[in-house]
């Protein structure tokens, strides 16, 4: 097997709450090379953050437990590594994005005084040296003026501006892997795109590995070389962006792309897919998704169903994906 | 329901006790629409546009700064609080966020019920819990939760509460600010279903408030699209989509996701340069100039009216150089809409 | 006033989950389920918090203090004394001892509590009703009838609890003919009155976070009056912080009352309060310390077991945990 850059392998994470034990990623395997793209797609619940949350290492624990699995980065542990050489990892090597830029950054420091501490303390630069790297990465990420508003506070940017801060402080020590977790849901349409192609400029410009996290289908069709679905905790269908669109392989990912209106067309009446997301406290036996699958046989309500190759690097977790695969 | 020159301006003061106003935040600045019965007017724009402000005016939850709104023969501006009181009956709201839109110590009951205590002549007491029933079902709850509390609920569950609550007075218009945008992808498919067969049943009018474009593009019938307190152009679904003539509809619709990968790297996208100026120092002239490719020395003198474009009659632009542009390479038949007046890109 | 505590373990990831697994996909058979109101909710979570049980207990003994002092005195009469007796020590007939007039302070201990929780409850739901009325109208309707009772607020706030207290009472001096009652009402009244500004305060703070709210906003939609909303939908949402803040001043109040008592203004002979007995003890601090000791230990207890049942309370009520 030839080594990836990230590799996330079979990974259980849990919470422990007062009602009980929350499953919320149950085997989750994914890979990242340099200069890739990979978006984990999922809704609210369905374990995508709190994966990249693993990989950070800023998982709340508790009530936050890693029950199995493995995170490789280049080859090594992430999970079993000690906390010092962990530390020089996160936000050096593999620097994350939020989907909150008014709260992620510190309302009383100048963006200035923020991105240059990223280079005094990682890198032990002076303060002098830290502003003007400071200026420097805001021009790359294309904030106007950037010699005037590093003295700014956060507070007097826009969202969009805030949100290139936040890709400035992320990209300022030359991290391999990028994660981005819903990095444009706060935003308007317009600056929605500014900031997707600034991020995939970035990317291809320092062939760093990405992962955006997302339940944006249409950000995805935009960027991604591959996707991961991922429904109650399990990724149920992985391919690369083209095969996913246009022969999805798992009733879920069907489901979603037929209940997306489309800007490009009017469109008939919406597929909606029945049924609500399990509670992550009592998943549905067998197959987690089998409540609301329009598929449904007696074999998914009493069997896991494995991941099955579709095609080449074309994956769906589902019994019945030959008769479900369509295109 | 027309809308005439409507206008919201909410004064900036400074001090606590002797207030001084230092300026006005224009949220809204003269919207003028009409809205037909039966129809799905989607209203889109970015945040800060001005387009919540809209709903709440014609709401009448705030009083207009000016303008009017008239509705089945009164001016809903102009109401007394008793007359606006009953005309309530007629209009009504859903809002965006599942969570805080539902009072979370009543009943579910309590709170699809309470239209039925303040309209007391609406269903008479015995029939109430009856008619909550109906409406659980109507909406596709289960009708035995009634003595639920919100909490015990998921956000499109709540969102289907809430739209319980608005159906409750049989009103003509529902006003929806931004009802699906809090929800997952697979339940908001579930709910703007919900809103079509509603809409079917009870011969309702929607006044389609939110940011989604394709969301709007799926439900409405017309679509007007807000920058900075005015509607830069409004027409029928087809021709906003598929005829833009507004430089800011064109970027607008160009900036959105198609769910497609195929024909990713083809597409154009116009860029705008900037953020939205501030509403409380707008542009003079045209607002959208500042922003604009095409922006002449005339944009800054003169405000562009609402002009009607196109000899259909459908489609208004405030534009001083209007021109089609097709920005979704859409493949609908010319013949569609007449074009003969219109200039071409 | 917010634990930091409570916003850490509620932050980041677990919110994400909770926010769907809470209530979603209700399993059909489960509607035979009882509703849980979030009232229901922070009561089952104070049944099962240490604290709250622990203050409750002891709450219950002070509440039997109150109302059925005989009970525990095993019929002795607090007011029967025996001047040979005075001042001596603990013993197997006389636990807590003998006081200056050779009262037995046990007894009198077990008496004392009647004043001072009187005084402690009414004083709170003097406060509690005034300033919880002032700032509902304040915070509601804002503009310029929340710039005049902010003001008045303000005004009654700058008068420090114990100088106002003392300016009130020592210009009602008692009369010879004093009972429990009217000396309670007067302290009560005292207190009363300069405490009512910080529930105003915590009042009018909450109901403008629930004023904006969308479910107010949605009542006002199906053309709810003013009346109706405070009374459905802004009061009930707004009254957790002052149910907090009120018990913990119910401690306050009856240490403020041993104060003012303690300095001869309060509570007067021969109305008995810990406040009056510790005054009384005070002369003779070297020789007989126990006179001062009970009735102190038993108000630090009152006090403390109110102030630890607000924060009991605070803690089931904490929306952040929900």
């Amino acid at each position: 097997m030839s080594e990836h850059l990230l590799d996330v392998d079979d990974l259980y994470v849990e919470f422990r709450t007062r009602d009980g034990v929350a499953e919320a990623i149950n085997g989750v395997s994914y890979t990242l090379d340099a200069g890739e793209t990979l978006a984990v797609l999922g809704e609210s619940g369905s374990g995508k953050s709190v994966t990249a949350q693993t990989i950070m290492g800023i998982l709340d624990m508790p009530p936050g437990f890693i029950t199995g699995g493995r995170i490789l980065y280049n080859g090594k542990d992430l999970l079993t590594m000690p906390e010092s050489e962990r530390q020089k990892i996160r936000g050096a090597e593999i620097a994350m994005i939020f989907q909150d830029s008014l709260s992620a950054l510190n309302p009383v420091f100048t963006v200035g005084d923020q991105i240059a501490e990223m280079f005094q303390v990682h890198r032990g630069m002076s303060k002098k040296e830290g502003m003007a790297k400071a200026v420097d990465l805001m021009e790359q990420v294309r904030i106007p003026g950037a010699k005037e508003r590093v003295k700014d506070y956060p507070h007097q940017f826009s969202g969009g501006m805030r949100q290139r801060i936040m890709i400035a402080m992320a990209i300022s020590l030359d991290p391999k892997v990028l994660i981005a977790d819903e990095p444009t849901t706060a935003l308007d349409v317009t600056v929605q795109a500014q900031i997707m192609d600034l991020l995939q400029d970035l990317q291809r410009e320092r062939n760093m590995g990405m992962i955006l996290i997302t339940h944006d289908l249409g950000v995805v069709a935009g960027v991604a070389d591959k996707i991961a679905v991922m429904y109650a905790g399990r990724i149920v269908e992985s391919a690369n962006v083209w095969d996913l669109y246009a022969k999805p392989a798992h009733p879920y990912t069907q489901g979603l792309l037929d209940s997306m209106p489309r800007v490009d067309s009017k469109g008939e009446e919406l597929y909606a897919i029945k049924g609500l997301p399990p509670s992550l406290l009592a998943l549905p036996p067998g197959c987690n998704f089998n409540p609301r699958c329009p598929h449904r046989r007696d074999k998914c309500v009493h069997e896991v169903p494995p991941t099955e190759e579709v095609a080449e690097d074309h994956t769906a977790a589902c019994f019945f994906w030959k008769e479900v695969a369509r295109g | 329901m027309q809308v005439k020159d409507v206008v919201k301006h909410y004064p900036l003061t400074r001090g606590i006790v002797f207030k001084k106003t230092i300026g006005q935040v224009r949220a809204v600045d003269g919207v003028s629409f009409d809205l037909h019965k039966g129809e799905t007017l989607g209203i889109v724009g970015e945040s800060g546009c001005g387009k919540s402000t809209l709903a709440r005016l014609i709401m009448r939850l705030e009083d207009p700064t000016a303008g009017e709104i008239w509705f089945e023969g009164e001016d809903m501006a102009h109401l007394g609080s008793k007359a606006l009181r009953s005309k309530r009956r007629d209009i009504q709201i859903v809002l965006q966020d599942p969570y805080t839109s539902l009072n979370p110590r009543m009943t579910v009951g309590d709170i699809v019920g309470e239209p039925f205590e303040i309209h007391t002549s609406v269903a008479p007491k015995g029939d109430r819990k009856k008619a909550v029933q109906d409406l659980l079902e109507v909406v596709g709850l289960n009708p035995e939760h009634i003595n639920r509390y919100p909490h015990q609920f998921s956000g499109g569950q709540r969102q289907r509460i809430g739209i319980a609550r608005g159906l409750a007075l049989r009103p003509k218009i529902i006003v929806c600010d931004e009802p699906v945008s809090a929800l997952d992808v697979s339940v908001q498919a579930q709910v703007i279903n919900l809103f079509e067969q509603l809409q079917d049943e009870f011969d309702l009018t929607y006044i389609f408030i939110a940011h989604d474009l394709s969301v709007v593009r799926h439900i409405s019938d017309r679509v007007g699209v807000m920058y900075l307190g005015k509607i830069v152009e409004i027409g029928d679904e087809a021709s906003i989509y598929e005829y833009p003539t507004h430089p800011y509809t064109q970027a607008l619709l160009s900036a959105v996701p198609v769910p497609d990968p195929l024909g990713r790297e083809g597409r154009r996208r116009i860029v705008l340069q900037g953020d939205v100026p501030s509403p409380a120092n707008p542009p003079s002239g045209c607002r959208f100039r500042t922003r604009c490719w095409k922006a002449q020395d005339i944009c800054a003198e003169q405000e562009p009216p609402l002009l009607q474009i196109g000899t259909k009659g459908g489609q208004y632009s405030a534009c001083h150089f209007p021109q089609v542009r097709d920005i979704l390479d859409n493949d609908v038949p010319t013949g569609a809409i007449d074009l003969s007046n219109m200039p071409k890109e | 006033m917010s634990d930091p505590n409570a916003s850490v373990s509620a932050a980041a990831p677990e919110t994400v989950e909770t926010e769907t697994y809470r209530g979603s996909s209700l399993p059909p058979e489960a509607s035979t389920e009882k509703p849980r109101s979030l009232w229901s909710d922070a009561w089952r979570e104070l049944r099962s918090s240490k604290i709250f049980i622990l203050s409750a207990i002891l709450i219950f003994f002070f509440l039997i203090m109150t109302f059925f002092p005989n009970l525990l005195t095993f019929g002795k009469d607090p007011y029967t004394c025996d001047l040979k007796l005075s001042r001596q020590g603990p013993s197997s007939t006389a636990w807590f001892g003998y006081d200056n007039n050779g009262c037995d302070v046990y007894t009198r201990t077990i008496y004392g509590a009647k004043a001072s929780i009187l005084v402690g409850v009414f004083a709170t739901a003097f406060a509690m009703l005034v300033g919880g009325f002032v700032g509902v109208i304040a915070g509601f309707f804002g503009g310029w009838v929340d710039s005049i009772l902010s003001r008045v607020t303000d005004i009654f706030f700058g008068i420090p609890l114990l100088l106002g207290g003392i300016l009130v009472l020592s210009s009602f001096p008692s009369t010879d003919n004093a009972n429990l009652y009217s000396e309670v009402g007067k302290v009560v009244l005292a207190l009363g009155i300069l405490g009512w500004t910080s529930m105003t305060r915590i009042m009018r703070s909450s109901v403008i976070q629930v004023r904006n709210a969308d479910f107010v906003i949605a009542a006002r939609a199906l053309g709810a009056t003013s009346g109706r909303i405070i009374r459905k939908h802004v009061v009930p949402n707004s009254l957790a912080p002052l149910i907090v803040v009120a018990t913990i001043s119910l401690g306050g109040y009856i240490g403020a009352e041993a104060t003012l008592s303690f300095l001869g203004l309060g509570l007067q002979p021969p109305v008995i309060s810990w406040g009056t007995m510790i005054n009384d003890a005070q002369p003779y601090i070297r020789v007989a310390p126990f006179m001062l000791f009970f009735p102190a230990i038993f108000l630090s207890v009152a006090v403390l077991s109110f102030i630890m049942l607000g924060d009991a309370v605070r803690e089931a009520l904490d929306p952040k945990l929900r």
